[in-house]
């Protein structure tokens, strides 16, 4: 037992280990393209990791977290781009001049300071999370009607940003590439690289941080309200609470997530609240596995990165494979991939494994002692090495036999605990 | 009457004009345990429905410790010291044994202390207690979910118990057990009751007379009479209503 965890521990040593290289390695590795999707798609991973908590352990499922995306985006965006406006006309954004505005709107204010622009891309969708899931929670709407609501709230704030060509340049979102951080263009391949580090280093913090919240009581509570909600409540817990709270949070995570995405991709813009997009976010978590917060990274960044490469080779043709993967996982792996590997899936596997090769060493054995016995009957068959043949397939089959017993037996861990004998009181 | 721990006064439900509970009057006592039977449709559950909060009565009052219960949320109620076990046995699935109690015996139960506190040694000692009392400690990590039917009912009993109820409220207790656990729920109801006060409603008609409480006999949302399990079965009025047709099931 105790060596057992001993080998754990150094596996996961040198897990951490490879990572970490990983992370510190990868601008070495990759072309600059394509350590910036990587550092994109990390950014979604947070995002994704937000989904998790609140659809995964919690069991709301929203379809609007694009807002939340957006807002974290748009407010770095706003930064940049008041940061660089000091050598423009009237000292304020260059978009600003195509509209005819002349006077900086009221609420770019406070954006041209880095400290609250820091605190507001979580805070301000946090907030906002929070206090649209409280109104809803405490309604008691539940289920598809809360998704169709979160939807509906994600069309009214893409429609609302489309429209602000004069506070926030509508259609067409706010660049960030030409501007300036820390005197370097943040378009440049130097901060690129530096952003890819700060995301790659976000991700974990936060991982930890909701591994460290769905971990203890507080998770258990958390995974209560998805099973039995009313049950949960007569037991003295309110449920309202815990979930404006979970929804906050997971607002705030996908705030963070797009800022960084908006300074690796470039721009915040409307798009990021297009209804597909809060729809492909739910799917990362569905595939990689809801409820496993590895599962909601590993989901985010494979996809994506399978989406760019298909998208390059085949273009058309991804839309095909997003959906054959999401009915694959409906139908097929429910918990998604990390899901069925924790669960009983590979030990389904490995069982029905051991029972080919149990079967498989039984043929040998016949085979071998239809051989032999061949053999006795026909003498001259000896000289043909055919009584060794049957021998060997014997000795073969019963390896095989065995093999496929003990992998059987293997994937039982609980069998012993059923036999122990059961105290009535 | 003023030291009852619950009072019901005449409390109405109306169901779009259906009467599910109507003028309905009963009051606990401290330590007491009640068993409430009546036929199918006689407003049992909705009765327990109205106490927690999930129902709202549409007339009437229910005063616990002296206190109005109306218009408060359902973990309001739970937290001031009414602990419910529903019919069909309703534990976190997904959740431990252990985990399971450690939910009921947690306190206070908010958001920040679930977060930052853990169990303390006391509440730590009581999840074992309570495995203890319902001989589920082999089961500690086992999730809720794959114990049987019977272990279910205890672990809920027990999570009941955990959250420290003055007043308790057991809902078909028995429904799907063997003989032999039936006996021993009963012994485990009786023991509570003392130190909780504790309302069992139930069909088991030999359950119910191995609890040797008073009964209550409800019929139509109404309480038809109140006494001994001996003196009731004896009343004209319970027999009619009650124990002939379930003979008549029963034949």
């Amino acid at each position: 037992m105790f060596q057992s965890l001993q080998q754990r521990r150094w596996l996961l040593v040198c897990l951490w280990v490879l990572i970490v290289a990983a992370i510190v390695a990868a601008p070495a590795i990759l072309p600059v393209f394509r350590l910036n999707l990587l550092g994109r798609f990390l950014s979604l991973a947070i995002v994704a990791l937000g989904i998790d908590l609140i659809w995964g352990f919690t069991g709301l499922l929203s379809l609007g977290q694009g807002i939340f995306f957006a807002l974290g985006g748009y407010a770095a965006a706003m930064y940049l781009q008041l940061s660089n406006a000091g050598d423009l006309p009237n000292g304020i954004p260059e978009f600003f001049g195509l509209y005819g505005v002349k006077e900086l709107p009221f609420f770019w204010h406070p954006f041209a300071s880095p400290w609250f622009t820091l605190v507001a891309i979580w805070l301000i969708p946090g907030v906002l999370a929070g206090v649209l899931g409280g109104l809803v929670f405490r309604n008691r709407i539940k289920g598809v009607y809360f998704s169709i609501l979160t939807q509906a709230a994600l069309l009214v704030f893409y429609n609302f940003f489309n429209g602000q060509q004069k506070l926030i340049n509508g259609t067409n979102g706010l660049q960030t590439p030409a501007t300036k951080l820390f005197d370097q263009y943040v378009g440049s391949d130097l901060m690129q690289r530096w952003f890819f580090w700060v995301t790659a280093v976000v991700v974990i913090l936060i991982w930890a941080l909701l591994r460290w919240v769905v971990r203890g009581r507080f998770g258990d509570v958390l995974i209560a309200i998805r099973d039995d909600e009313p049950r949960l409540r007569f037991a003295g817990y309110n449920p309202t609470l815990f979930k404006t709270l979970v929804f906050g949070l997971a607002g705030a995570l996908a705030g963070i997530g797009g800022a960084l995405y908006t300074v690796q991709s470039g721009s915040a813009s409307p798009q990021f609240m297009e209804v597909p997009m809060s729809i492909d976010m739910v799917i990362w978590v569905a595939v990689g596995g809801r409820g496993t917060l590895v599962g909601a990274i590993l989901g985010a960044v494979v996809i994506n990165f399978a989406k760019s490469l298909v998208s390059e080779a085949l273009p058309e043709s991804w839309l095909f494979i997003q959906g054959g993967l999401f009915i694959l996982v409906v139908t097929a792996l429910p918990e998604g991939v990390i899901g069925w590997f924790r669960g009983e899936g590979p030990g389904n596997w490995l069982n029905r494994l051991g029972y080919c090769l149990n079967t498989l060493g039984n043929w040998l054995i016949r085979w071998g002692n239809a051989l032999i016995r061949q053999s006795t009957a026909f003498p001259w068959l000896n000289y043909l090495g055919i009584n060794t043949l049957g021998n060997w397939l014997i000795g073969c089959g019963h390896a095989l036999n065995s093999v496929g017993i003990v992998r059987r037996i293997g994937t039982y861990p609980r069998l012993e605990l059923e036999g122990q004998v059961e105290v009535q009181p | 009457m003023s030291s009852a721990l619950l009072e019901l006064r005449q409390i109405t439900v109306s169901f779009d004009g259906f009467l599910a509970l109507r003028d309905l009057n009963l009051s606990l006592q401290p330590g007491e345990l009640r068993a409430v039977i009546g036929p199918n449709g006689a407003g049992k559950t909705t009765f327990l429905d109205v106490i927690t909060g999930k129902t709202a009565p549409t007339d009437g009052d229910v005063v616990f410790k002296g206190r109005s219960l109306l218009g408060r949320p359902e973990h309001r109620i739970a937290r001031l010291g009414i602990g419910r076990k529903f019919q069909s046995p309703r534990v976190f699935e997904k959740l431990s044994v252990q985990e399971n109690l450690a939910l009921a015996v947690s306190r206070p139960k908010q958001p920040w202390s679930l977060l930052f506190q853990r169990l303390t040694a006391g509440q730590r000692d009581q999840v074992h207690h309570l495995m203890s009392i319902v001989n589920l400690q082999n089961r500690a990590d086992w999730a809720a979910g794959s114990l049987s039917h019977g272990q279910k009912q205890w672990l809920e009993i027990a999570m009941l118990v955990g959250q420290d109820p003055d007043l308790l409220l057991v809902d078909e207790p028995v429904a799907g057990l063997t003989d032999e656990e039936t006996d021993l729920t009963a012994d485990l109801l009786k023991s509570l009751a003392g130190d909780h006060t504790v309302l069992v409603i139930e069909h088991d008609m030999e359950f119910i007379r191995r609890l040797e409480s008073p009964v209550t006999v409800l019929h139509q949302g109404h309480v038809l009479c109140e006494g001994t399990m001996d003196q009731v079965q004896v009343d004209p009025r319970v027999i009619e209503v009650y124990l002939g047709t379930t003979e008549e099931e029963n034949g």
